[in-house]
Formats: structure tokens, C-alpha cells, sequence
């Protein structure tokens, strides 16, 4: 039986309209709310201190005097310090990378777009490595400049540089080829691995525990600095996309059809390859190499709620949101005391989900 | 009116149409017919903005390559030969995206069950819950013409005719299906709009079109009424076959018979 045929019975019921799924994805983005909510208080109030977030409640509530009495002081710097901003990166990272991710499916047409696949988070790596290596020496004016921000800006640098060279490649005539997308960014990934493995050639001591800790994947690292160096550029993505939703929509039906239905066809793929570029970039430099969430989360809300972009993008977000943090609690918890990078997780749990959905869609792939 | 002037198309180095002098008129059907690869498509793919033209082309007097996208989507809807959906869309999802320009023209009373009701024109009525992955290719094809009728609803707006460009909207279509469709096509022309339609079935031209031009070559062989241009000599000359053209007592409507079926008669 295909995926189609299981919810086509659940779609005739939910809504009034047969075929009219949106009444299913509103219900579906509250509950993401919720879940979301949910996932940030466990997030904030579990871990190896018994701090929780009822006496962050607790302290928030009442008055000044009162509120000492609740947190101690060395709760208070596990909350606000260590958790809280560890939190903020996570959603932060797992809404950047969902979205990221059904952007990048909606401007490819294809739902194996993944921005870790086809080698932009590869870029986006490469980009943040010359920061952490060069940043003393050869980038040194630029990380002047450009302060804290200087690390997201190189990465998505780097991820841009991946994605429109990605599409120069695959894309002919209007019409992406799957197959030149998925083997073009195996090429252009390679390279910029080769490139960054140079970087790490030359790199010192400090330098390479910076990568090594980086490249894994982790929200172990996470500031507050980090959070507001990254914030800005992910609030923009996630406020932008939704312009994108209904044009992503029409594209599903081909970049002429798109047109003819009014869709000003190239400012929309300049502005999705932008903002898959600063999503992967913003995420890959505060995170690194944290893989498969831009094509699991996606393609599970298409199961439930349907491929409408306008629902899609912010249910992608608050699930990838929610996905991340889920994540990072296991990883925090399953080898306590000590921490398992997450990267190492959503591999472990999104490599054998991918290989499902390329069973399920062999055909259509069509390789 | 649609007019193109001396239009000239390249593909790459290959000059594909040349020299084409083409009107349409509002409240006709006017059909373009040719054999495989005399240009037809890219024509009416340089008449729906699609490819850089030389020449002039003007919809309503404006000229086509100088048009925005969301302007040219409120005068006309173009129906490709066929369309793959890469993801899982229902069938009323893919119908809807119709009127995301917003210039369907409908009544308010009717907007909101536009869908069903182009969908029940295109007799696919209770399909809205399908996936369109699942359609044969001929449900799919009237899916898309259902998609296209919702974008220009109204055949006039505003006091402009506004076009269908449809590219063979019934070769994947059985007979019946082929009427309903070119029924729906001659009653967006009778109410005031205008239809550019690709045909291949020489019969279903002289049956519906209230005009025709033929294209050979890249250019516009000849052009008039049916009953001009379908003439045994023009078209077995344009198609290399040997053809024989009758008309058929009523009406005085032409039809087309290969030659070895029309000698045994």
C-alpha cells in the first residue's frame, strides 16, 4: 500500500471539502505549539542539576525577595547560563535546518533536497572552518569587523557558494535534473571537504579541539553570544518564508507553469537560495554537522498535513524546533554524566529514515 | 485580440519559428495545426512569454514580453501537454493553485466552490480528494485544465477578453472526454474569451475551431476558416501524406480521410 493510500481516507474526513487538508494543518500547527512548549520546559528544567523550571516559574512570579529564596544562586546560573541558551540554539538550529530543508524541496522539486545531502552544509562547514582557523591570521580584518557574526556570515557564505553552483548545475531549461543534483553535490561536497581537511592540516592545537567539538555536532558550546549571533539571521529566514509559500507551491507544477500562474519565477529562486543559504549557514556554524533533520522533518509534516508550503514552513519549523531539543535531551541523558554529540544521533536515527523513503519512492526517483 | 507580427524564435542557434504574421480574436477558437516539429509549441510557448521572441506579440494590445508575470496571469492561463507534481498534492490542492493570483473573476457566491466547479466541468466531479500522483495521465490532463479555467474564470474582466492557450489539451484524452473538453473551450469562446488550442485531430479543428492556422516549416503555411485551409492539396502537401478531404453535407463542415480509406468509399 503507498503512503498516498493511507491518508487519503483520514483526508476525507477531517475536512468539509474533499481534498482541503488546511483545516488539519491549522489543528496540526497548535499542537506543534504545544509540543514545542513542552519540549523547551523539559529542555530548561532537566539535566544533571535538579534546577528546575517550576522554580524558574517560581522566581519569575513572585516578588524580588522571595524569588532568592526559590533559585539558588548556582540554579540560577545553570538556568539562565547554561540551559536557557542551549535551548534558544536548539530551536533556533532545528527550526533553521526543517525550513532549510522544505525550502530547498520546494525550489528543487524534489523531496530528497536535503542541504547536508547535496553538500551546501559542506560549504557552509567550509566557511565557518576558515573563520575558526584563519580567523587570527588570514581572515583576521573580516573577524574584526564582523565580530561575533563573523563565523555565521563565513558559513553562509560558504553555503551559498554550494547552492548556486548547485543549481547552475542541475538546473536546465527550467528543469532540475535529480540525478545531476544529487551527484553534482557529492562533487562540489568533496571539494569542500578536501578544502576544509587542508584547513585542519594547518590548524593548531586549540584550532583543531575548536573543530573537532564543532564538527560533530553539538549544542554542548551553546552562549548566549552564540544565540544572538545566529538569532538575527534565522528570525529573518523564518519571517521571509512564508512569502515564499505560495510560489514554492506553484513550482511544484514546473517553473513554466509557475509563471504562467503569475509567480515572478526567478526572484523567487534568488530568494530561496538565499535563505537556504543562511539557514544551513546559521545552523552549521553555531552547530556543525547536524544532518537529516532538513529532510525528515519535512517529509514527515507532508504525510500528515499535505505539501502546502504556507502550512509546511511553519509546521517545519516548530517541528524541527521541537525535534532538536528532543534530540538533545537523549543525548544529554543516554550516556549521563557524559554527553554524546547530537550530530552523531540525528545521523544515527535520519541515515536509516532516508534510506526508507528511497525505498518507498524508487520509482519516482527515477534515477 | 492577440497579435503577433513577424515573430521570430531561436532555440540556442536553431531558428525554430520565423517570419509568423498570427491574429486571434476574442470569441473564437482558433486552432494552430502542423505536423510534429514544425514549431507549434514554441510558438505558443514565445505567445505565453515563455521564450524571448523577435517581433512584436501584444495580448489586449499590451506586448507580451514586456509583461509582469502577475499581469499576463490575469489575461490568460496556458495548459502544458502535460504536468509531472513532484510532491503529493490532492487534486483540489493542485485546482486551488488557480486562484492564487487572485483574478478569477468569479462571483463572490461562486469563489468560494470554484474548485468543484471546474472540477465537475472537466467531469471529474467528487475527484477534490484524490492525489493527482494516482490520476491516469488523462484525469490528470482535465486536473490542470480545471487548474486553468479557475485562474481566468471569467472570460471577460473588467472589459477585456482574456485567453486559454491550451497545447493539445486532448491527446491523451478518449473520444468523450475529447467533446467535453473542446465543448468547454467553445463555450469560453461564445461568452466572450479566447482560446488558442494546439490540435493534432484534423476532424476535431474543422468541428470546433472558428479558425485555423497551419504551420510548416516554422512558418504559418496558410490561415483562414476551416473550410479555406482544410483543403486536400494544402494539407497533403503540409503533412507529406496522402489525405482527401470531404465535407460533410450538413453544415458544410470539412473532414479528413487518409486517401487509401477515402478511395474505397
Amino acid at each position: 500500500m503507498s503512503i498516498q493510500s493511507v491518508v487519503a481516507p483520514a483526508t476525507m474526513h477531517s475536512g468539509q471539502i474533499a481534498g482541503d487538508r488546511s483545516g488539519r494543518a491549522r489543528l496540526v500547527i497548535g499542537a506543534l505549539c504545544v509540543v514545542l512548549a513542552l519540549t523547551a520546559a523539559f529542555g530548561v528544567s532537566s539535566g544533571a542539576s535538579d534546577a528546575s523550571a517550576f522554580a524558574v516559574l517560581k522566581g519569575w512570579l513572585l516578588p524580588a525577595g522571595a524569588g532568592e529564596a526559590v533559585l539558588s544562586e548556582r540554579d540560577r546560573i545553570i538556568i539562565y547560563d547554561i540551559r536557557m541558551p542551549r535551548v534558544v540554539m536548539g530551536m533556533l538550529v532545528g527550526a533553521a535546518l526543517a525550513v532549510s530543508g522544505a525550502v530547498m524541496q520546494g525550489l528543487f522539486r524534489n523531496p530528497l533536497a536535503d542541504p547536508a545531502i547535496v553538500g551546501v552544509s559542506a560549504g557552509a562547514g567550509l566557511g565557518a572552518v576558515s573563520v575558526i582557523v584563519l580567523g587570527g591570521t588570514l581572515l583576521a580584518p573580516l573577524t574584526a569587523v564582523l565580530g561575533i557574526y563573523a563565523l555565521p556570515l563565513a558559513a553562509f557564505a560558504g553555503g551559498l557558494a554550494v547552492t548556486l553552483t548547485l543549481y547552475r548545475v542541475a538546473t536546465r531549461r527550467g528543469q532540475t535534473s535529480i540525478a545531476t543534483m544529487l551527484l553534482a553535490g557529492i562533487a562540489i561536497g568533496a571539494m569542500a571537504v578536501a578544502l576544509t581537511g587542508l584547513l585542519i592540516f594547518v590548524a593548531d592545537d586549540r584550532q583543531l579541539r575548536d573543530f573537532t567539538f564543532w564538527s560533530l555536532g553539538s549544542l554542548a558550546g551553546a552562549t548566549w553570544s552564540k544565540v544572538f549571533a545566529v538569532g538575527p539571521i534565522v528570525v529573518a529566514v523564518l519571517a521571509v518564508s512564508p512569502f515564499l509559500a505560495r510560489g514554492l507551491n506553484a513550482m511544484a507544477l514546473g517553473e513554466a507553469t509557475a509563471a504562467h500562474l503569475g509567480v515572478p519565477v526567478q526572484r523567487l529562486k534568488h530568494v530561496a537560495i538565499l535563505l537556504v543559504s543562511a539557514g544551513t549557514g546559521a545552523a552549521v556554524a553555531v552547530s556543525g554537522g547536524i544532518a537529516f533533520v532538513g529532510i525528515v522533518v519535512p517529509h514527515l509534516l507532508r504525510l500528515l498535513i499535505g505539501p502546502d508550503n504556507r502550512y509546511l514552513l511553519p509546521c517545519a519549523a516548530l517541528l524541527g524546533a521541537s525535534l532538536l531539543l528532543i534530540a538533545d535531551a537523549v543525548s544529554r541523558t543516554i550516556v549521563a554524566p557524559a554527553e554524546l554529540p547530537i550530530g552523531i544521533l540525528t545521523a544515527a536515527a535520519g541515515g536509516p529514515f532516508f534510506l526508507w523513503i528511497l525505498l518507498r519512492r524508487r520509482g519516482i526517483l527515477d534515477l | 485580440m492577440i497579435e503577433a507580427s513577424t515573430v521570430g524564435v531561436s532555440i540556442g542557434d536553431r531558428r525554430i519559428v520565423e517570419d509568423v504574421v498570427f491574429t486571434a480574436s476574442a470569441g473564437e477558437i482558433t486552432a494552430i495545426v502542423g505536423p510534429n516539429g514544425s514549431g507549434k509549441t514554441t510558438f505558443l510557448r514565445a505567445l505565453t512569454g515563455d521564450l524571448p521572441y523577435r517581433g512584436r506579440i501584444t495580448l489586449n494590445g499590451r506586448e507580451v514580453a514586456a509583461m509582469r508575470p502577475p499581469e499576463a496571469a490575469g489575461m490568460r492561463a496556458v495548459l502544458p501537454q502535460a504536468t509531472q507534481l513532484s510532491f503529493p498534492f490532492t487534486v483540489r490542492e493542485v485546482v486551488k493553485l488557480g486562484l492564487m493570483g487572485g483574478r478569477s473573476g468569479a462571483l463572490a457566491g461562486e469563489a468560494e466552490r470554484l474548485p468543484e466547479r471546474a472540477l465537475a466541468k472537466v467531469d471529474l466531479d467528487g475527484f477534490g480528494g484524490r492525489f493527482y500522483q494516482e490520476l491516469s495521465g488523462g484525469e490528470q490532463q482535465r486536473v490542470q485544465l480545471a487548474r486553468v479555467l479557475c485562474q481566468v474564470w471569467a472570460p471577460v474582466l473588467e472589459g477585456r477578453p482574456r485567453y486559454l492557450f491550451l497545447d493539445e489539451p486532448v491527446s491523451s484524452l478518449d473520444i468523450k472526454h475529447q467533446l467535453v473538453i473542446m465543448d468547454i473551450a467553445r463555450d469560453y469562446a461564445r461568452r466572450g474569451g479566447g482560446v488558442v488550442a494546439i490540435l493534432h485531430d484534423l476532424n476535431l479543428t474543422a468541428m470546433y475551431a472558428d479558425r485555423v492556422a497551419v504551420m510548416s516549416h516554422g512558418r504559418i503555411a496558410a490561415a483562414g476558416t476551416p473550410r479555406d485551409v482544410l483543403e486536400d492539396r494544402l494539407i497533403a502537401k503540409v503533412f507529406d501524406c496522402e489525405l482527401k478531404v470531404g465535407v460533410l453535407p450538413a453544415g458544410g463542415v470539412p473532414f479528413v480521410l487518409p486517401q487509401s480509406v477515402a478511395a474505397r468509399l
